[in-house]
């Protein structure tokens, strides 16, 4: 991005495209990431008779305030070549970034989807025990009638992965072309005083935020959520 | 439920390739990661640069712009396979630690002085550096520092020394030490009214300056000298050395440093090309 082209240039140009991918792809894959570990999780926190069972719904709600600044410190000493991850050559690559941001929505995803599930459990669990049903079982059911809650819990840990930049400049290093995201690309043109540009990008950032939310929506059926027929 | 899984799968899925592209299995042998300060980036240079570079040799480089005192601790981790700085004083401290096995120059161009136009310490038009941050201190005028540990902050401390005067660092006092970047810092300055030292390349690049001028330059003290520094294959992946020298050597090249000459921002030549004849 050239500190000359007007923010118009350079919204339209192909370096951006690739920049929005690349956001997309991190948020979306660390999303993806922790909604198939934190839903099924939280409903097990809900549901199930496990040791730890206490201390797991603590920590997912403690978590909820990780600061991004110091997962992404942490994620970069275990990924260091001179850390014990370091073999593994993923410092600085889009993966690191989708580490970091699949283990700050995991408590978020995780905590809201164990009180919308442990509300469900709580008026059918009885019912849906003396219909037979194992607790394994009863888990798809108890996520499917929650499905509006549960869209709420994945779109917060998505909200939480997209504008998220503390984490991601630390292990991405902001490559351009490589590990330049949305929120890396904004503080460094505000770095370089392009502040018209850098607000232009967070516009866009805004509206992609709230294009992936709509879509959401409609691909979980809206107006069933909408009326909230779960209940 | 199950499509809101089905969704973000098939969305994942859809922007797969945007990420893999990049870093795929055959291009990883030929990449590598360029640790270098921020004006280097900032000012266009390397964007400018490393296409001709990539062009040239297929080897594609990962920029992790950052002050020169981290560029330098990167490099020691392991975590990049070149080092582009201008701290002289740290990365001869480095040299001897034994991380990296050859230093070049390879351009140079100068710090200024920046400040408020109002000029309340009256050091414009100066071309005393250290001069210059005595009449700042005496008239307690602001003053950003960058506090970070790159070069340019390195530099700015030499001059207090010089200037034998201990910045007080004390809530509400006029040294302010803004822990950032170059950019930060000329930001903070320029809403601040206050000075700072910067960096030439940085200056020129920089798209915020609303009140803020040139005070000093042309001091002997300001010259700025990027190197280029390989490291020890030792203490780092033997497989990428060849290309990180590959790099190196382009810079101090006929070719490398006819490009380095011939960038330009708004008219204005921002870094001079010094491999031959080193400042």
């Amino acid at each position: 991005m050239s500190g000359e082209a007007t923010w118009l240039e350079v919204v339209a140009g192909v370096e951006m495209w690739q920049i929005i991918a690349l956001s997309l792809a991190v948020s979306l894959g660390a999303t993806a990431f922790a909604t198939v570990v934190g839903l099924p999780l939280g409903a097990a926190l809900a549901m199930g008779r496990f040791r730890g069972r206490r201390l797991l719904i603590l920590g997912a709600n403690a978590l909820l305030g990780l600061p991004p600044v110091v997962v992404g410190l942490a994620l970069y000493l275990l990924l260091s070549r001179s850390g014990p991850l370091g073999a593994a050559g993923l410092l600085f690559t889009p993966t690191a970034m989708v580490l970091a941001q699949a283990v700050l929505a995991l408590p978020i995803i995780t905590a809201l989807a164990h009180r919308a599930a442990a509300e469900l459990w709580r008026a059918y669990g009885d019912a849906l025990m003396d219909l037979g049903a194992t607790r394994l079982r009863a888990l798809p059911v108890v996520l499917a009638m929650g499905r509006a809650h549960m869209l709420t819990a994945v779109l917060a840990g998505f909200g939480r992965t997209i504008s998220e930049v503390g984490a991601i400049i630390i292990v991405g290093g902001n490559i351009a072309g490589y590990t330049r995201t949305m929120t890396t690309a904004i503080a460094l043109e505000t770095s370089r005083g392009n502040l018209t540009l850098a607000l232009g990008l967070g516009l866009v950032l805004i509206g992609i935020s709230i294009l992936v939310s709509s879509v959401a929506f409609a691909l979980a059926g809206a107006d069933e959520i909408g009326e909230g027929r779960w209940r | 439920m199950r499509r809101i899984v089905r969704g973000l799968a098939l969305a994942v899925l859809l922007l797969l390739p945007a990420v893999a592209r990049p870093g795929g299995a055959a291009e990883t042998a030929q990449a590598i990661v360029l640790a270098s300060t921020t004006s280097v980036q900032d000012s266009g240079l390397l964007k400018n640069l490393l296409p001709q570079f990539t062009a040239a040799t297929g080897i594609t480089v990962h920029v992790v712009a950052q002050g020169t005192g981290q560029a330098l601790d990167t490099a020691r981790r392991g975590d990049a396979d070149l080092v582009l700085v201008h701290d002289p004083e740290a990365e001869a401290k480095f040299m001897a630690e034994g991380y990296g096995t050859s230093r070049r120059q390879i351009a140079w161009n100068d710090f200024i002085v920046v400040g408020p136009a109002a000029d309340p310490a009256h050091v414009r038009g100066q071309h005393d550096a250290v001069a210059a941050f005595v009449a700042i201190a005496k008239a307690a005028a602001p003053f950003v520092s960058r506090g970070d540990r790159s070069g340019t902050n390195a530099l700015e401390l030499r001059l207090w020394k010089a200037a034998k005067i201990t910045p007080p660092k004390v809530a509400g006092g006029w040294y302010r030490d803004i822990g950032g970047g170059m950019g930060a810092a000329l930001n903070a300055a320029a809403a601040m009214d206050a000075y700072t030292l910067s960096d030439r390349g940085t200056w020129l690049s920089f798209g915020n300056k609303r009140d803020l001028v040139i005070c000093v330059e042309g001091a002997s003290e300001l010259l700025n000298r990027y190197d280029v520094i390989e490291l020890d294959p030792k203490r780092h992946p033997p497989d990428k050395f060849a290309a990180a020298k590959a790099l190196a050597d382009w810079f101090v090249s006929a070719k490398g440093q006819e490009a380095i000459g011939a960038y330009r921002l708004g008219g204005e030549q921002l870094f001079h090309p010094s491999a031959a004849a080193p400042k």
